[in-house]
């Protein structure tokens, strides 16, 4: 009787939880069928698609972000395996992961920006080597980045990517027997790369599936990337919805919401895809491992790996940096190196401008995380076995491609008659927060010594009480760091914010977009240094915090 | 504090646990107020799980049937919290975000709602097994054998109704689980306490001197 009770429960909270994706989806396939009545839309038609395949270079925009999402995806997953299979559980490991790790916290935006101050024929690397190798004494006429083929943007994508699935395998290492495996692999002669990935590959790569697919979801939908290193003529397939979106002319709402559709199959292809990369790879695995090749002189390999991810990560870094410089720059023509002189003159201007956008941000983030973590406290501490299979209505927004769904959503709101307002955006966030904030609070919950429960109940104490006391104050940390992760998703998310927000909630996200297309590199500066900075705070009081509340604790510091 | 006039004998009928359809133990026994019974088994033979059975959190993964009645009251129907059983674990489990007397305060029943009557118990529990003016200490700066008298005195000040012992004594070093044995039962006797206490340590059974189970194979690999 109670299990039936919990199971339903449990049903009604997948339910609930797959809801403003279902919500969205039908939002968005409806209106591609000519279905929308709040704009006059009664009649159920295939115009609309017809209308989207007659726009110029349709075929052609959807094909950069087809792949651009499998080519990142697949570039950063090998670099990532390789790196992990090279030197996972060894020193130079140890180093690169706390080198990566605050990487995840950067924005997109911020990282694309960052690269594309780095790239740009203007740019710092153009200049350290003009005119001395170059020859150049002004910048040369190469489209980069916007090139035509989406190499910038994959790039940027790779960049970002490369932490993030690092962090995922990380999770799922201790799960697999490295050490014996290794002594075991090296003993048959195998060289380190190719004994890790015979024995110990599938059984990683089973455990970061999803994760992987919403890497490859995210890329080839993803807007904001596209918008500051993306091709422009014609740019890819989701910027294009997203330009639609923003037309005026209500009648674009049709065109953008078949676009939606495209590509939402356009991004289901890609997984199919990606499962027909699968099958070849598990074919050429069976090989390997069925040959008896031992590679065992694998150095090079391994030191390309490594001297990729870590320079995935100095390049951002450097970027980050150079963000910084701009925003004080004053005049620093090409082919200088550094700036002529310094000034806070466009800090001064821009932070009147940004104090609105900057508040709504922090509002929204906090709002979103503090929601987000609530619940997943909520659906932690209620579920006994805690697999994760169970909450996978909670990843399902990481799964479908943003556009697909918030622009669904964007139009119940208005047809729900919400105007846009920070709660609808903080709601609209929060579905993309939670699932952060469960992947980063569920591995120290489960770690937490179940035995500590078991005494306060023998002591006489409530489950609740015990939560209160006991287990939230003992995971007190690994609460913030969730709530910090939840924080920088919002702050780092753009579709979202603009079409709920409807022009009408700005944060610094939204700013900072609106800046690439020939915006003041020194503004863009200010503006891509706050967002990049803003997750960082969060994650120094995360980690501040406990610091200074269990200062005479000795076991609570870590 | 504890009474033994309040206490009454436990007993176990017919209590079976299943791992699967593996059957781990089987056990009926009647525990009087201040005797300790005794089981010992190999690891892997179902002891502590007969505790987590008893004290209301059994893992899902095993099944267990059986009734467990103090006097007349059956605990298996009765919520873990309200069953008042004292755990007490291989690790002390201080509660490493309080203080040694907050770990101590925290054990002590709500209806004793004076704060510094709260602080004068547990100051008092301290001192009396050689830890007085501990309140503030952090429990992570206490040496073994004092973190385990600490958390026999957090377990005896929550007034439980029984006692459950997990090989308690198995990570201290001999002289002090000589020690820290006597005191524990001694407690335990004191507060007419009924006792279980799974061991795999000899020394232990003949310390604690009441009935003593064996359960599983011992030649079991």
């Amino acid at each position: 009787m109670r299990d039936a009770l919990r199971r339903g429960i449990g049903t009604g909270l997948a339910v609930m939880l797959c809801l403003p994706v279902l919500a969205g989806l039908a939002g968005s396939l409806l209106p591609a069928f000519g279905y929308l009545p709040a704009l006059g839309g009664t009649e159920l038609t295939l115009g609309h698609f017809e209308e989207l395949a007659t726009q110029p270079h349709i075929l052609r925009s959807a094909m950069i972000s087809l792949a651009a999402g499998l080519t990142s995806t697949l570039l950063a997953l090998v670099v990532v395996a390789t790196f992990v299979a090279g030197f996972a559980g060894t020193r130079p490991f140890a180093f690169i992961k706390h080198l990566l790790s605050p990487l995840l916290a950067v924005p997109h935006a911020a990282s694309a920006f960052a690269i594309a101050l780095l790239i740009a024929p203007s740019g710092f690397l153009l200049r350290l080597v003009s005119p001395e190798l170059t020859g150049f004494l002004r910048p040369p006429d190469w489209l980069i980045p916007n090139d035509p083929l989406g190499l910038s943007m994959i790039s940027g994508l790779v960049g970002k990517e490369i932490p993030f699935l690092l962090l995922v395998m990380l999770a799922a290492l201790p799960q697999l027997p490295l050490a014996n495996a290794r002594r075991l692999m090296s003993a048959l002669g195998y060289g380190r790369v190719p004994g890790f990935v015979v024995a110990l590959w599938p059984l990683l790569y089973r455990q970061i599936r999803l994760p992987v697919f919403a890497v490859l979801v995210y890329s080839s939908s993803v807007v904001d990337v596209a918008m500051i290193l993306g091709p422009r003529l014609p740019p890819t397939l989701p910027v294009r919805v997203a330009q639609w979106l923003a037309d005026d002319d209500v009648g674009a709402r049709f065109l953008a919401s078949a676009g939606a559709v495209l590509q939402l199959a356009l991004s289901l292809f890609a997984i199919v895809t990606w499962i027909g990369v699968e099958r070849l790879g598990r074919l050429c695995h069976r090989r390997l491992s069925s040959s008896g090749k031992r590679l065992s002189d694998d150095g090079l390999l391994r030191l390309a790996a490594a001297a990729i991810t870590a320079l995935s990560a100095a390049f951002i870094f450097a970027g980050l940096g150079l963000l910084a410089l701009w925003s004080i720059a004053g005049l620093w023509p090409f082919p200088d190196s550094l700036p002529a002189s310094l000034t806070l003159r466009v800090w001064g201007r821009a932070l009147a401008e940004l104090a609105g956008p900057l508040a709504t941000t922090v509002t929204i983030g906090l709002l979103s995380s503090l929601v987000a973590l609530a619940i997943a406290i909520g659906l932690l501490s209620r579920s006994a076995n805690n697999s994760a299979d169970r909450w996978l209505p909670v990843f399902l927004p990481l799964l479908v491609p943003e556009i697909a769904f918030v622009f669904g959503l964007q139009v119940l709101t208005v047809v729900a008659g919400l105007s846009p307002s920070i709660a609808t955006v903080a709601a609209m966030h929060l579905v993309f927060v939670l699932p952060y904030v469960l992947l980063s609070l569920a591995p120290p919950w489960r770690a937490l010594d179940r035995r500590y429960e078991q005494i306060a109940s023998g002591l006489g104490k409530s489950r609740f009480k015990i939560l209160l006391t006991i287990r939230l104050p003992m995971l007190l940390r690994a609460c913030l760091t969730a709530f910090a992760v939840g924080f920088a998703v919002s702050v780092s998310l753009y579709l979202p914010t603009v079409l709920i927000g409807a022009g009408r909630v700005t944060t610094i996200t939204t700013e900072a977009v609106a800046l690439s297309s020939g915006g003041d590199r020194r503004v863009i500066g200010v503006y891509a240094l706050l967002q990049a900075l803003l997750p960082f705070l969060g994650f120094l009081v995360a980690s501040l915090v406990p610091q200074l509340l269990f200062r005479h604790r000795r076991a609570m510091r870590i | 504090m504890q009474t033994p006039g309040k206490t009454t004998p436990l007993t176990l009928s017919d209590v079976t646990i299943r791992l699967g359809d593996r059957a781990l133990l089987s056990i009926s026994a009647t525990v009087m107020p201040g005797d300790v019974l005794t089981i010992m088994g190999p690891s892997g033979s179902g002891k502590s799980t007969l505790l987590a059975y008893i004290g209301g959190f059994l893992d899902p993964a095993f099944v267990a049937s059986g009734a467990v009645l103090l006097g007349p009251d059956d605990l298996i129907g009765t919520p873990p919290q309200q069953r008042h059983t004292g755990i007490l674990f291989q690790d002390p489990l201080l509660f490493p975000h309080l203080s040694v007397g907050g770990n101590i305060v925290f054990a002590i029943p709500e209806a004793i709602k004076s704060r510094d009557i709260r602080r004068r118990l547990a100051e008092d529990a301290l001192a009396a097994v050689g830890l007085g003016g501990f309140f503030d200490r952090d429990p992570e700066t206490l040496s073994g054998g004092q973190k385990a008298r600490v958390a026999l005195q957090r377990v005896l000040l929550s007034e439980p109704r029984l006692l459950l012992l997990d090989e308690p004594f198995s990570k201290l070093d001999m002289a002090l689980r000589q020690q820290t044995r006597e005191l524990v039962f001694a407690k335990a006797r004191s507060a007419g306490l009924p006792t279980i206490l799974v061991t795999h340590d000899r020394a232990d059974a003949v310390a604690a001197g009441g009935v003593l189970i064996h359960i599983g194979a011992e030649t079991q690999a």
